[in-house]
């Protein structure tokens, strides 16, 4: 099922009578050429994240991504020599951050195959964005450490790529080797879309620079940069709680319990297929389109032009489990 | 020659400068991490806790705990602060020469200071380090408006410079300052790029003594592809300034096949002759390669020479050429009777035969702030 056909299908509210099951192929060998988007179901109650619920989403999401057992496919993404950085959204606070729950959970599959405590980073932009979305800042060695860019610091060097020009991140500069995007899915005011790529806006000293124009060809620049678009292997959609308009503070008024996990290794497939959702949810809501509200995320088609992923929703398998 | 940029690199010489002052401090906290600002002036609130800047013409509309465009200001729960006010990062004593400042008590040593952002883009900028960085990313001190009049006074210093960064984003803070060391007879001034709405500069040109403004060119392309800003908004406090009777000086950079043609120089003339008055010295500085512009040569210096004749020549009267130590354009000439008022060599003042604001020779006067 593609993005198309699948938004056609109905409102989200009916994707238990859409689903399309898991394959069991690798998607480089389905020999379909599409990118693949996995939405696993997890029935979480959000006051209080049932830890084996949503890691059963995560391993059954992980293994219809990849076509592989849950723990071979963490192996295939990260070898235990790998220092891996966990890029959590925070900015909005707990409600409608990337779940700590989540984050653990992540954690405790990279410890399974082999990475040591002290080779795993949970970070954000800052130490107070972390605290605010429920994480507890952590610097010692020989443990899981979390913290933010204004502990790790910028890049001496100037990143270009197209339109931007950044410090990056020295957690993405040089301290870690591997990257696990962990965004939420929420609207923006003025983007349109935060989901897997804008994410990475809390990876660089100078975000406010990059929001005219809806963010494009910004955001899509940004996820070009050879130090992000190699290190990044997975992206892991938050999508428990998701928002379709307000953003990008927490408005619960325009929250939905859309009780999903998102996983791709393409950044761009997922926020088109995350854009859709939001779209959906916002016609469903009466609300007008992002573009008639004049914020379509138009850098994902930029970032496609690019060839960074693909964003046609002709091209993007969505595989629900 | 010493640059803008490695003046600023000096600024390790501002701490004994501090600790002479006796009460300013370097700050360990981190401005904007921990609930730290001050409520910015020029804000409108909106529903939803959202907020629209009213402080320069980008008219950033902020989501709650997002930060406008200069990224040093930023709302939280619907309230909009700045996260630079008291708070500079960094302070120097220089040449008012430097500023540049021609016509603005010659000599004088300037107490410059400046924090992080910018409210524009400029793929030229000298001070990125400071100006393209929010403020939690520098180390800062933390100076209250009335400690910075008392350290200027301390260190003799008859004028403050808001300066090195864009000090637009920094308002409230120069504002106060000004206002602080006025009390005390200091003057102050802004070195800024123009780009800021009517009702904050109306309210500095009510403490500031003198302006001096960056037009970085005369066409909008060159202001939205290399400076991610507008010129029209800049030519509006530009006229604003003459309307307030302010005293001001206007400094264009000409960057090699950017905004060095000849017709774009004429036209500028032009427009200040007739918009601004022959009177507003003129200062065409020379480019170096920098930021995210390091494939372009420097200035030819016969660029420099050109466009300075092509200013004479559409009748106005104070034309320099500025980074160019020993050109003849560093010095000052009686509009009158054309004889030498102040030999410069680079920021220094070799001579100046002004007296009583009038030329020795002629007893024509000369405009300007000189005592």
């Amino acid at each position: 099922m593609n993005r198309r056909q699948f938004l056609h299908t109905g409102s989200l509210m009916g994707l238990g009578t859409c689903l399309l099951h898991g394959s069991g192929q690798r998607p480089e060998s389905n020999g379909t050429g599409k990118a693949r988007v996995v939405l696993a179901r997890t029935a979480v109650d959000l006051r209080k994240p049932d830890l084996q619920g949503l890691g059963g989403a995560l391993d059954r999401g992980l293994e219809a991504l990849l076509g592989l057992p849950a723990r071979q496919a963490w192996s295939s993404l990260f070898s235990p020599r790998d220092v891996v950085g966990l890029k959590v959204n925070c900015l909005a606070g707990r409600g409608i951050s990337t779940n700590p729950v989540l984050a653990d959970l992540v954690v405790d599959r990279l410890l399974e195959i082999g990475l040591k405590p002290e080779q795993i980073i949970i970070w954000d932009r800052l130490n107070a964005d972390l605290k605010r979305g429920g994480y507890a800042i952590a610097t010692g060695p020989d443990r899981v450490r979390c913290f933010g860019n204004d502990v790790a610091g910028y890049s001496r060097r100037l990143y270009e790529s197209g339109s931007v020009c950044s410090r990056l991140s020295n957690l993405v500069a040089g301290m870690c080797t591997a990257l696990i995007n962990l965004p939420v899915l929420k609207d923006h005011g003025i983007v349109g879309l935060s989901a897997a790529m804008k994410n990475y806006f809390g990876a660089i000293d100078n975000p406010n620079k990059y929001h005219d124009h809806c963010g494009d060809p910004y955001v899509a620049d940004l996820c070009r940069i050879p130090l992000l678009r190699d290190k990044t292997r997975l992206t892991i959609c938050d999508a428990i709680t998701a928002q379709y308009e307000g953003g990008p503070p927490y408005m619960p008024q325009w929250c939905w319990p859309l009780q999903r996990l998102l996983l791709a290794t393409d950044m761009v497939a997922m926020d088109s297929v995350a854009w859709g959702i939001v779209e959906d949810q916002r016609r469903q809501a009466g609300m007008p389109s992002l573009r008639d509200a004049g914020r379509e995320p138009s850098y994902i088609q930029s970032a496609a032009r690019t060839g960074l992923g693909i964003a046609d929703p002709e091209q993007i398998e969505i595989v629900q489990v | 020659m010493i640059t803008r940029r490695a003046f600023i690199g000096s600024v390790a010489c501002a701490a004994p400068l501090l600790a002479a002052a006796g009460r300013a401090a370097p700050a360990a906290r981190v401005p904007g991490a921990d609930g730290e600002g001050v409520e910015a002036r020029y804000y409108e609130k909106l529903p939803h806790r959202k907020i629209r800047c009213t402080l320069c013409p980008r008219s950033c509309v902020i989501d709650d705990l997002e930060r406008g465009y200069c990224g040093v200001r930023e709302n939280r729960g619907g309230t909009y602060y700045s996260l630079v006010y008291g708070r500079p990062c960094s302070l120097h004593v220089d040449p008012i020469e430097k500023k540049p400042l021609f016509h603005f008590l010659p000599s004088s040593r300037a107490l410059s200071l400046g924090t992080a952002g910018c409210n524009v883009f400029c793929k030229f900028c000298q001070n990125w380090e400071i100006s393209q960085t929010r403020p939690e990313q520098l180390e800062s001190m933390e100076i209250s408006p009335g400690q910075m009049a008392d350290l200027a006074r301390k260190e003799g210093c008859p004028v403050i410079a808001c300066t090195y960064n864009e000090p637009v984003v920094f308002a409230e803070y120069m504002h106060d300052i000004a206002l602080m060391a006025r009390r005390q007879g200091i003057r102050s001034v802004m070195i800024s790029n123009g780009y800021i709405r009517k009702e904050p500069m109306l309210d500095l040109c009510r403490v500031l003594s003198a302006v001096k403004i960056d037009l970085k060119a005369f066409s909008e392309r060159f202001y939205r592809d290399l400076v991610a800003g507008e010129l029209r908004p800049v030519l509006d406090t530009l006229v604003l300034l003459r309307q307030e009777q302010i005293w001001f000086e206007i400094v264009y950079l000409v960057i090699p096949g950017e905004n060095d043609s000849q017709a774009e120089l004429t036209s500028l003339c032009r427009w200040i002759a007739s918009e601004l008055g022959v009177e507003v010295p003129v200062h065409f500085t020379r480019f170096y390669p920098q930021y995210r512009m390091t494939n372009l040569p420097p200035t030819p210096v016969k660029t420099l020479q050109g466009a300075r004749k092509i200013a004479l020549e559409a009748g106005l009267h104070f034309v320099y050429t500025g980074n160019l130590p020993g050109d003849e354009g560093e010095n000052t000439f009686c509009p009158a009777c054309h004889a030498l008022l102040i030999r410069r060599l680079g920021y220094t003042i070799v001579e100046n035969r002004i007296k009583s604001s009038l030329c020795p020779e002629c007893k024509a006067r000369i405009p300007g702030v000189w005592t």
